[in-house]
């Protein structure tokens, strides 16, 4: 405990999972307040559908029993704990039989594989260009400030239709939705990567450009900050080289960037969800798009779970990251203050 | 008040948000009363593109879009509004009092706010609305208003925190002001513009929220919003089948509406922060 990054470390941990027990409780708690047993909703709406009525007893005996409902509360809940821990997330509703845990697991490697380029390479972009047209000015300044103005309000999936109508539709210049096209199977084969890859481009654009807009405003207005500030009139009235004081006023207008970073996939992500769905991009999604839509909470349930778990690990990387960067923090780690 | 509003009309990016946000206003107001029709009536043929009868054309089952998009703006302004209000009644609330007590109250408030900073509201939202069955428009902005306050309360008690150690308010103690008098009385008049901008970006941010939710399918019921209209469109693949009239023009009344609040918003930070000022 006496090492100062260790104590950082720690916690910053303990924060992370108080976040991840209140954001489990409430996945728990929320879709129980649904008025009404969920499982016989559910099993009345299978049986409008002409289902056989020994195959709606074992639905029901199931679910009844995956869920606990007969038990009380407290009890569904450590069931609902130890379930997840197991990673055991139920059976879907829509796909009965088919596991939450394996839909979830076909749908995450698409999602991770748009968003997280999308976000960096947005967040470097962005930070380049709002840092550039602080310290230019003038005419520069003003296009792409209103140019980043505009992208950065147009929401993620606004400019998504956008691009697939126009894009897509009226044009044909890209396909016009999925992740990879019909009766190509998916293998790390070159026609399937590039197949993959022509599906990319447009969802990949529509977020990209917003992450850009939204992360030059921020980093320009730090940069003018900073360049207005005390310690670069004085190092310009020493005569210190214009690139010196660059490097300077991005370094320091960069630290609160970096959090911005960890928020950007936080808020970014109901955007991005609904990018996916624009797109019948087969993520995370797509699947929570269909499951709201047939009322499958299990598989809901696992899909807000599976966001929560992942928004929580980038920030804390994030976070962790920036432990490392922050001269003021590492100066504490490293016990030299 | 009144040198304010004059620093205000001279910068461009107020006035030009503030133009833009009136005519969106007034069209999603006067639209409506000038012309009373019902956007959930049927009155025309399938995807009808736009003609003299109908401006924008009809949508998957053949109801107006022109229509269906001025009672959508008033709903999504009146959903995007009430969820401002609320996410920044709670965010000043808390902001406030917990800068100006410190300690452990403090560190309570703190740990809360930062908790829900950290879970993504996206899901907080999806979960709400799921259990809630009956979501009528103002219910849908409480929902939304009652998740996005953490960022207003942390901003809130930042500034509080500072304002703290200016000398009226130490006079003002002298005097025996309680604590939600000090509050009141000697601390929220001197971030009002503050709390103002707070007020818009909250505003922005929950007519967005509103579409996410409704484009998943989680919007109001028997109601028509922005978000709805675009669920719609994507549910019954009117991008696809090329039907541009019934998603074209939500899309541009979402995108002026968040325009010309952040525009306003960034005159106004203008104005009240001298040094982004450029000379």
């Amino acid at each position: 405990m006496r090492n100062p990054f260790v104590r950082y470390l720690i916690q910053k941990i303990s924060w992370y999972i108080l976040a991840f027990f209140v954001a489990v409780s409430l996945n728990f708690i929320l879709p129980r307040l649904i008025p009404g047993n969920p499982v016989s909703v559910i099993v009345n709406q299978m049986a409008t559908g002409g289902v056989q009525s020994d195959v709606l007893e074992r639905l029901y005996s199931t679910y009844m029993k995956e869920f606990g409902l007969d038990k009380p509360l407290y009890i569904q809940y450590f069931n609902y704990l130890r379930n997840i821990f197991r990673w055991n997330l139920g059976t879907s509703f829509m796909l009965y039989p088919g596991k939450v845990k394996d839909l979830i697991g076909r749908a995450l490697p698409w999602t991770i594989s748009l968003q997280v380029p999308a976000i960096l390479s947005g967040w470097i972009i962005g930070n380049l260009l709002g840092a550039f047209s602080a310290y230019k000015g003038g005419k520069f300044d003003s296009v792409a400030f209103t140019l980043s103005l505009v992208f950065s309000n147009i929401p993620y999936y606004c400019l998504a239709i956008v691009f697939l109508y126009l894009l897509a539709v009226r044009f044909g210049l890209f396909p016009v939705g999925g992740g990879y096209s019909f009766g190509i199977v998916p293998t790390l084969s070159l026609k399937f990567i590039a197949d993959a890859i022509y599906h990319y481009i447009l969802p990949y654009l529509s977020m990209v450009l917003v992450a850009i807009g939204g992360q030059a405003i921020g980093m320009r207005e730090m940069s003018l900050y900073e360049l207005t500030s005390d310690y670069v009139n004085y190092a310009k009235n020493l005569g210190v080289r214009d690139e010196r004081i660059i490097r300077y006023v991005f370094r320091n207008a960069m630290l609160p960037q970096i959090t911005g970073l960890a928020i950007s996939f936080g808020t970014m992500m109901g955007g991005a969800l609904v990018t996916e769905s624009v797109f019948s991009y087969p993520g995370v999604g797509s699947l929570l798009f269909t499951a709201i839509r047939q009322s499958d909470y299990p598989l809901i349930q696992g899909c807000t779970l599976i966001i929560t778990i992942a928004v929580l690990t980038a920030n804390f990387l994030v976070e962790i990251a920036y432990g490392f960067i922050d001269p003021r923090i590492r100066a504490v780690q490293l016990g030299e203050r | 008040m009144k040198d304010i509003l004059i620093l205000l009309f001279r910068s461009k990016r107020f006035i030009v948000g503030f133009v833009l946000f009136l005519g969106i206003l007034s069209f999603a107001l006067i639209g409506p009363m000038l012309n009373p029709k019902n956007p959930f009536q049927m009155v025309g043929g399938l995807f009808s593109p736009p003609s003299d009868r109908f401006i924008l054309g009809t949508d998957n089952l053949g109801r107006d879009v022109f229509t269906q998009l001025m009672y959508g703006t008033r709903t999504s302004l009146l959903i995007g509004c009430t969820a401002g209000v609320i996410a920044t009644t709670i965010g000043v609330t808390i902001g406030s009092v917990a800068g100006y007590k410190g300690g452990i109250v403090e560190e309570v408030l703190m740990g809360i706010t930062n908790v829900f900073i950290t879970i993504p509201s996206i899901v907080i939202l999806i979960l709400l609305s799921i259990a809630i069955k009956a979501r009528s428009a103002i219910v849908m902005g409480l929902v939304i208003g009652v998740t996005a306050w953490p960022w207003t309360a942390r901003a809130v008690r930042a500034q509080t925190s500072s304002l703290k150690t200016r000398e009226h308010i130490d006079i003002a103690r002298i005097t025996g002001f309680s604590s939600i008098e000090m509050i009141i009385y000697e601390i929220l008049p001197y971030m009002f513009s503050y709390i103002f901008m707070a007020f818009i970006l909250q505003f922005s941010g929950g007519i967005l929220n509103e579409a996410t939710l409704s484009m998943l399918g989680l919007g109001p019921f028997q109601t028509v919003s922005l978000g709805v209209m675009l669920h719609w469109s994507l549910l019954w693949e009117a991008v696809r089948t090329g039907a541009w009239w019934a998603f074209i023009p939500p899309v541009i009344c979402l995108s002026i509406t968040t325009f010309s609040l952040m525009s306003m918003n960034s005159g106004m930070d203008e104005v009240f922060n001298p040094r982004l000022r450029r000379s």
